[in-house]
């Protein structure tokens, strides 16, 4: 299916909306998705709610809050957002990066955190290793401008260096 | 041996990369997983494993399983084929196919923390040289649910807490430490209380943090209860010494001499007499052996012990007989 706006690219977005029991739907590409997003939906969309919403004590008209869904899909197993929210589970291990925008707010709201800084299998390679000793050593190269310790940042500097030398070569 | 600590346990949760998770996963699947990790273990020649297949286990050796906590109430239930390996001291068991493709988990007696962590530290980078793990520089282990992800690290206690359950400081206790990203389980009986006074203590958070600063959280909060449920005992000993030399006696009298008693009795009552032997007030058994009969009362190892199965009443009546044979 191709986009319904742009008519180039693939729809990969499917919005839904149902306003007195009728249901819309819309298939755009991401690009388009992004814009409506902001910008949200055109005008018969839009004043269909309003009217909708204005009329609504007279006729008593229910009107289901419309979902504005964007339907992420994980590459490596099919599962949907949807569906992780409904069982709680991952489907692989692609889930995780195929859902990471959606990832960090829920890994805060359960870990108060959402970076992992406890044990590196040997196997990933020195070069993890290495990456996390740079982002330490960054941390404390600020530390010691802040105090006005130069000497100090100048030799934290020269570790930093000789360690993202030992990245590169790799 | 430990008048509060019961138990130390450390569980790792890992699962493959090349494989969907658990939730995705068909029987085929599964009975790969399996056959990888058993050819993996078999290679081990550190410890010694058994492995059994879940659903080839007869249903009593399940449950005896799961008593020993070598096994979790969730692996048996699998949908998909699940397996378990399990060293000869049961100590250690993999389990494959629960929530996660992997579960490593060690458990000891008495306050073993650090050595749990240690041996399960061990079969984790063993398992790693051979299987492709789920892992990311970000997110550390991937796991099946998010609340595990990071270090997929579970530190867990088995707290004895009679006298700060009998003083009434449960409830502000578990609110206290529970904002403190600590986990409180009671071993739940009929309503709301605590089967034998029994508590399991382990961190929630399992991302953002080193495992050994997680192990340490625990394992000072844990300290704190213990000083506190020591000065519980105290207190009770100071302040109502007849009342509770009562208690713990009573207690030892129908243990001693009962003719037919239920799993759940035989708990409140071991769980006196074990604080009753850390105040000093009964001399007569040790506290190893409570820990044992701990063990021994409960429905499946009993029939095991007996090498038979049993209705429930027969097993009454069997169990008042071993805890008679145990304190002789
Ligand atoms: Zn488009
Ligand atoms: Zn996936």
């Amino acid at each position: 299916m191709m986009c319904e706006n742009c008519g180039k690219r693939p729809a990969t977005v499917h919005y839904t909306q149902i306003i007195n029991g009728v249901k819309t739907e819309m298939h755009l590409c991401e690009v388009c998705a992004k814009q409506k997003g902001t910008i949200e939906f055109d005008a018969p969309f839009s004043v269909t709610n309003f009217l909708a919403g204005f009329l609504e004590p007279a006729f008593g008209a229910q009107i289901i809050k419309p979902a504005f869904e964007t339907q992420i899909t994980c590459k490596g197993c099919g599962m949907t957002f949807e569906e992780f929210k409904r069982s709680g589970r991952f489907g692989c291990a692609m889930c995780y990066n195929s859902f990471s925008e959606k990832l960090y707010p829920i890994l805060r709201r359960i870990h108060g955190n959402t970076k992992h800084v406890g044990k590196i299998p040997t196997k990933m390679g020195e070069n993890l290793a290495i990456k996390r000793e740079i982002d330490r050593l960054k941390i404390e190269l600020n530390v010691a401008i802040k105090n006005e310790e130069f000497e100090k940042a100048a030799e934290i500097r020269d570790k930093i260096r000789e360690l993202e030398k030992k990245l590169s070569r790799e | 041996m430990d008048d509060v600590v019961v138990t130390s346990r450390i569980r790792l949760a890992r699962n493959l990369s090349d494989v969907p998770f658990t939730i995705k996963m068909n029987d085929y699947d599964a009975g790969l997983v399996i056959d990888r990790v058993r050819d993996v273990i078999s290679k081990n020649s550190q410890y010694r494993f058994d492995f059994y297949e879940i659903r080839k286990l007869p249903f009593l050796k399940r449950q005896v399983l799961i008593e020993k906590h070598l096994i979790s109430p969730a692996l048996v239930s699998s949908k998909i084929k699940s397996a378990v390996a399990i060293d000869q001291n049961e100590n250690i068991s993999i389990m494959i196919n629960e929530e996660d493709h992997l579960r490593i988990q060690v458990l000891y007696r008495g306050q073993n923390i650090q050595k749990a962590w240690e041996d399960a530290n061990r079969i984790d980078d063993f398992l790693e040289e051979q299987l492709p793990y789920a892992y990311d520089e970000t997110w550390g282990y991937l796991t099946s649910c998010p609340t595990n992800v990071g270090t997929g690290l579970r530190a867990s206690f088995m707290l004895h807490l009679p006298a700060l359950t009998l003083l009434g400081y449960m409830k502000e206790i578990i609110e206290t430490i529970t904002k403190l990203g600590i986990a409180v389980r009671g071993f739940y009986g009929e309503g709301s209380e605590v089967l034998g006074n029994l508590y399991q203590i382990s961190n929630q958070i399992t991302l953002g943090q080193p495992e050994e600063d997680i192990i340490a959280n625990v394992v000072s909060i844990t300290n704190q209860i213990i000083e506190q449920e020591r000065q519980a005992r105290l207190k009770l000993l100071n302040e109502s010494s007849s009342f509770i030399a009562d208690k713990v006696y009573r207690a030892y009298g129908i243990l001693k001499y009962a003719r037919n008693i239920s799993s759940n009795e035989a708990l409140k009552l071991i769980s006196d007499v074990r604080m009753g032997i850390s105040m000093g007030i009964i001399k007569e058994t040790t506290i190893d052996k409570l820990d044992v009969l701990l063990n021994l009362i409960q429905p499946a190892i009993l029939q095991d012990y007996f090498g038979k199965e049993m209705t429930p009443e027969e097993r009454d009546i069997k169990r008042a007989e071993l805890i008679r044979k145990i304190l002789e």
